[in-house]
């Protein structure tokens, strides 16, 4: 889901980019008031996690490859607005030093994982696990739902961001400019490999540490939310 | 032990098997993840190479790409997962002095 330079037209790069810079303030913002110092080593491994688990590429067979974001399960331990700085961190890193996304992409590639795949995620998991004991199984189902519906919202908007593309720049004769699918390949595409494999991985990853932090340290889950 | 160190060590795991999103793919002969291909690749995909994308493509050259030394794309997957995990190592090391920056300038004394 990492957008490399190139797909995205300078409209849609300048768009995200612009509606990046007011989500990084207001996450700083509201991070400042509700972040405790106790709680920053957390929102470090929490970033440190998310940069290696997008590591583990999952193959299909003879296709394509994806992987997860364990973005929802960092926005479930500290909140989405924690989620979303800590997310942008590993993203931008990941962009400049291994070229992994692209540079002029780094405002779309955050708005998808660092906002839309946590805020997803945490508002899924808070619905489903509302008022359940810290230690309860429904917590474990929700945040597996929520890693699940968080990790699809997210590659379903990066397939429409790729399929706006050639809506918005062609030469003359019809070729595009920059990302050549269109949304009735982009979308299906991104959508049918998250909802078929991929979201399973980010499902998985975020349900199996939930209950093993259930287990370990019960006020970590219980917290909920910076 | 406190959970942040058992989470520590849970990642120095993760470091160790992040080779595993290398040769999983590698074995199960799977490709790029949709929209992540190369320049080059765009000739097979739709018969040319869309002009912005060609320009914009080379617009940044990262020290270390795709998570392997520059000279060592045709070194075998030996190499290339050690490769992969000092990149890993080097990753989460300026990530988690980011974020601990970040979060000693944000965070509230208790």
């Amino acid at each position: 889901m990492h957008i490399p330079d190139g797909y995205l037209g300078p409209a849609t790069c300048g768009v995200f980019y612009a509606v990046m810079l007011p989500v990084w303030t207001i996450a700083s913002k509201i991070v400042k008031k509700t972040l405790k110092a106790r709680q920053v080593p957390m929102l470090a491994i929490g970033a440190a996690f998310s940069f290696v688990i997008m590591m583990f590429n999952v193959p299909i067979p003879g296709g394509s490859t994806g992987h997860a974001v364990g973005g929802v399960l960092v926005a479930i331990i500290l909140g989405p607005w924690a989620a979303c700085i800590a997310i942008t961190v590993a993203l931008v890193i990941q962009a400049l030093l291994f070229g992994d996304g692209g540079i002029t992409a780094i405002g779309a590639n955050c708005f998808n994982m660092a906002v839309v795949l946590p805020f997803v995620g945490y508002y899924v998991y808070k619905a489903i696990s509302y008022n359940a004991p810290a230690d309860s199984k429904r917590r474990v189902l929700a945040a597996g739902i929520a890693g699940y519906v968080g990790i699809n919202v997210a590659a379903i908007l990066a397939g429409a961001e790729f399929g706006l593309q050639p809506f918005l720049h062609h030469t003359a004769s019809g070729q595009a400019l920059y990302c050549p699918y269109g949304l009735n390949v982009a979308v299906p595409a991104m959508a049918g490999e998250h909802l078929l494999i991929f979201g399973w991985v980010e499902a998985i990853v975020t349900a199996l540490v939930v209950k093993y932090l259930q287990k370990q340290a019960p006020e970590v889950v219980e917290e909920g939310g910076v | 032990m406190k959970i942040t160190t058992k989470l520590w060590i849970g990642l120095g795991i993760l470091i160790v098997l992040s080779p595993l999103g290398l040769i999983l793919p590698d074995h199960f002969k799977a490709g790029d993840a949709w929209g992540e291909w190369g320049v080059d690749a765009f000739k097979e995909l739709v018969g040319y190479i869309p002009q912005g994308l060609e320009k914009l493509s080379s617009l940044w050259s990262a020290p270390i790409p795709d998570y392997a030394f520059k000279g060592w794309e045709e070194k075998g997957l030996g190499s290339l997962s050690f490769a992969y995990i000092v990149s890993a190592i080097i990753g989460i090391l300026i990530t988690v002095c980011v974020v601990l920056l970040i979060g000693r300038l944000l965070s509230k004394k208790e």
